[in-house]
């Protein structure tokens, strides 16, 4: 049996001070039903990516909350959380759970308040995504994290500061044009270089914002799915996990787990990393982007600039990736990997802001922690 | 950040102050943080406690310029990932004059202040690394 994603919305990401949780979880639920040209009295059970809603905003129950305000009752409604992997987890859950015969129509969503609290408090909220007693105990930041891994990557395979800034400088590009985008301007290597350092050798330019926002999908089993006129096909799902701590794993320079779901995912879908045509990738920071080109298959190991220097991850080259500017256009950690299948679905349908020219397959890689877990999707069109 | 309890404290005393790893006795595997179960053997591991040195080398390393909450008052500061001599890793901070941290850097450890609950909770305290020379 196939799965088709039928429907998909996102509501603009940034901050959204007029906006609470439930409100943007409506908003993006309602969007991905008008989008699917179906009534929310069709779905039969929903599943909510979430990060950190209880330490965010005090308030846990999401699955209840969603459905309640999105006037659902009684469908079952479940929470899924993997730090920042939680929308994909969901979309992977929502999707399992029609593979297995128990329903024909679902929706997965993701939502995230990040600006109800203050900054120090939303970094160390992140931190949660690490091992509380022995990495955010030291003051360790996830930032940080990435700046580890950022270090080790510079020093073992000469990567130059210049050359890291690449990512974030392609990826404003990217989302000049996308309507949810938290910003929407270019920068240039200069800009990032002289952007504060936040956690040596990252600097601000190179973080993914704090971001409040949804985003959510419909899926439906192959059998509903003819009624529908441009449905996108789930072609792989691979799911991973790792050491929780960084300081456990074997390299600081490549995630494993990414390998791994991406292997199941690729063999899954029957394909290679050269038949994808378009890839979200999980640019939390920008050392990530390049580990991901690598991780996925795109590039050889230590190689991933290449893909920056020759122009073959922009739009027009190789293998377009973060053709809406990715996680630097905002971040809202539970809902990210719900958007990042939002963007491919709207690329293979010919309706995205950044169009990649007659793409056929895309993937979405959603990481969790610094690479504790990764899900990796390939979706395609008929 | 919540106040934490003195029960936590004196749970992690041992590994958090004394520097008490385990090893499998089964499969040579170091555990630093200690685990209570061998991830390599699993139910047929041997799990027993090991007291670390708390030498090792920098594997890799960032300066944190912008703390998360309770960490504000000691910004810039170092926090790197230190293979230990018994070979096993540990995040600390590594204090002194951090312009001179360098990857593949000798450390030992030193018992510092870590950070405060705000002005009325606990002062916890926590091993620092140094560099040797
Ligand atoms: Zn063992």
């Amino acid at each position: 049996m196939r799965v088709a994603i039928v429907g998909a919305g996102c509501t603009k990401l940034g901050e959204h001070w007029m906006k609470s949780l439930r409100d943007l979880s409506t908003e993006a639920g309602a969007l991905a039903l008008k989008d699917a040209g179906i009534d929310g009295k069709k779905i039969q059970s929903l599943y909510i990516g979430n990060m950190s809603a209880g330490r965010f905003i005090g308030q846990e129950h999401l699955g209840a909350l969603a459905v309640d305000q999105a006037g659902l009752n009684p469908i079952p409604a479940t929470r899924c959380e993997s730090a920042c992997a939680s929308g994909a987890l969901a979309f992977r859950k929502a999707y399992l759970s029609i593979l297995s015969g128990e329903y024909d129509i679902v929706m997965a969503g993701g939502a995230e308040k990040m600006t109800d609290i203050k900054g120090s408090g939303a970094i160390a909220t992140l931190m949660g995504a690490g091992d509380q007693e022995w990495e955010s105990s030291v003051g360790l930041t996830f930032v940080g994290l990435y700046a580890i891994m950022a270090k080790a990557y510079m020093e073992k395979y000469k990567l130059t500061r210049k050359e890291l800034s690449l990512v974030p400088v392609k990826n404003h590009k990217h989302g000049l044009n996308n309507p949810y985008a938290q910003f929407n301007y270019e920068i240039t290597t200069d800009d990032v270089l002289r952007s504060p350092i936040i956690a040596d050798p990252l600097r601000l330019l190179d973080c993914s914002p704090i971001t409040d926002g949804a985003a959510a999908v419909v899926l439906v089993s192959e059998r509903i799915a003819k009624k529908f006129k441009n449905p996108i096909w789930i072609l792989g799902s691979g799911q991973a996990s790792d050491t929780l701590a960084l300081h456990n794993r074997k390299s600081l320079t490549e995630i494993p787990a990414t390998k791994i779901a991406a292997r199941k995912a690729y063999e899954q879908a029957k394909v290679k990393p050269k038949d994808i045509d378009i890839a979200e990738v999980h640019d939390c920071f920008s050392i990530a982007e390049i580990l991901a080109y690598e991780d996925l298959g795109f590039s050889e190991r230590g190689k991933g600039k290449e893909l920056l220097l020759k122009k073959d991850a922009m739009i027009g080259g190789r293998i377009p990736v973060n053709t809406d500017g990715g996680l630097k256009m905002g971040h809202p950690v539970g809902a990210t990997g719900i958007k990042q299948i939002v963007e491919v679905v709207k690329q293979l349908r010919g309706e995205a802001s950044n169009q990649v020219r007659n793409a056929r397959v895309g993937l979405t890689h959603n990481i969790g922690g610094s690479g504790a877990s990764c899900l990796v999707h390939i979706l395609g069109r008929e | 950040m919540p106040y934490k309890s003195v029960p936590l404290f004196w749970r992690l005393k041992k590994p958090k102050y004394n520097l008490t790893g385990t090893k499998c006795t089964k499969c040579e595997n170091v555990y630093f943080p200690p685990r209570n179960l061998c991830p390599a053997c699993r139910r047929s591991g041997d799990i027993q406690e090991l007291q670390l040195s708390g030498k090792g080398k920098i594997l890799s390393y960032t300066i944190i310029r912008t703390p998360p909450e309770g960490f504000e008052h000691y910004v810039p500061y170092a926090v790197a990932i230190i293979r230990l001599d018994e070979g096993t890793n540990i995040t600390g901070q590594v204090v002194g004059d951090i312009e001179k941290i360098r990857t593949g850097k000798r450390v030992r450890p030193v018992f510092r202040k870590m950070h405060e609950d705000g002005n009325d909770g606990l002062i916890h305290y926590g091993l620092k690394f140094e560099l040797v020379d």
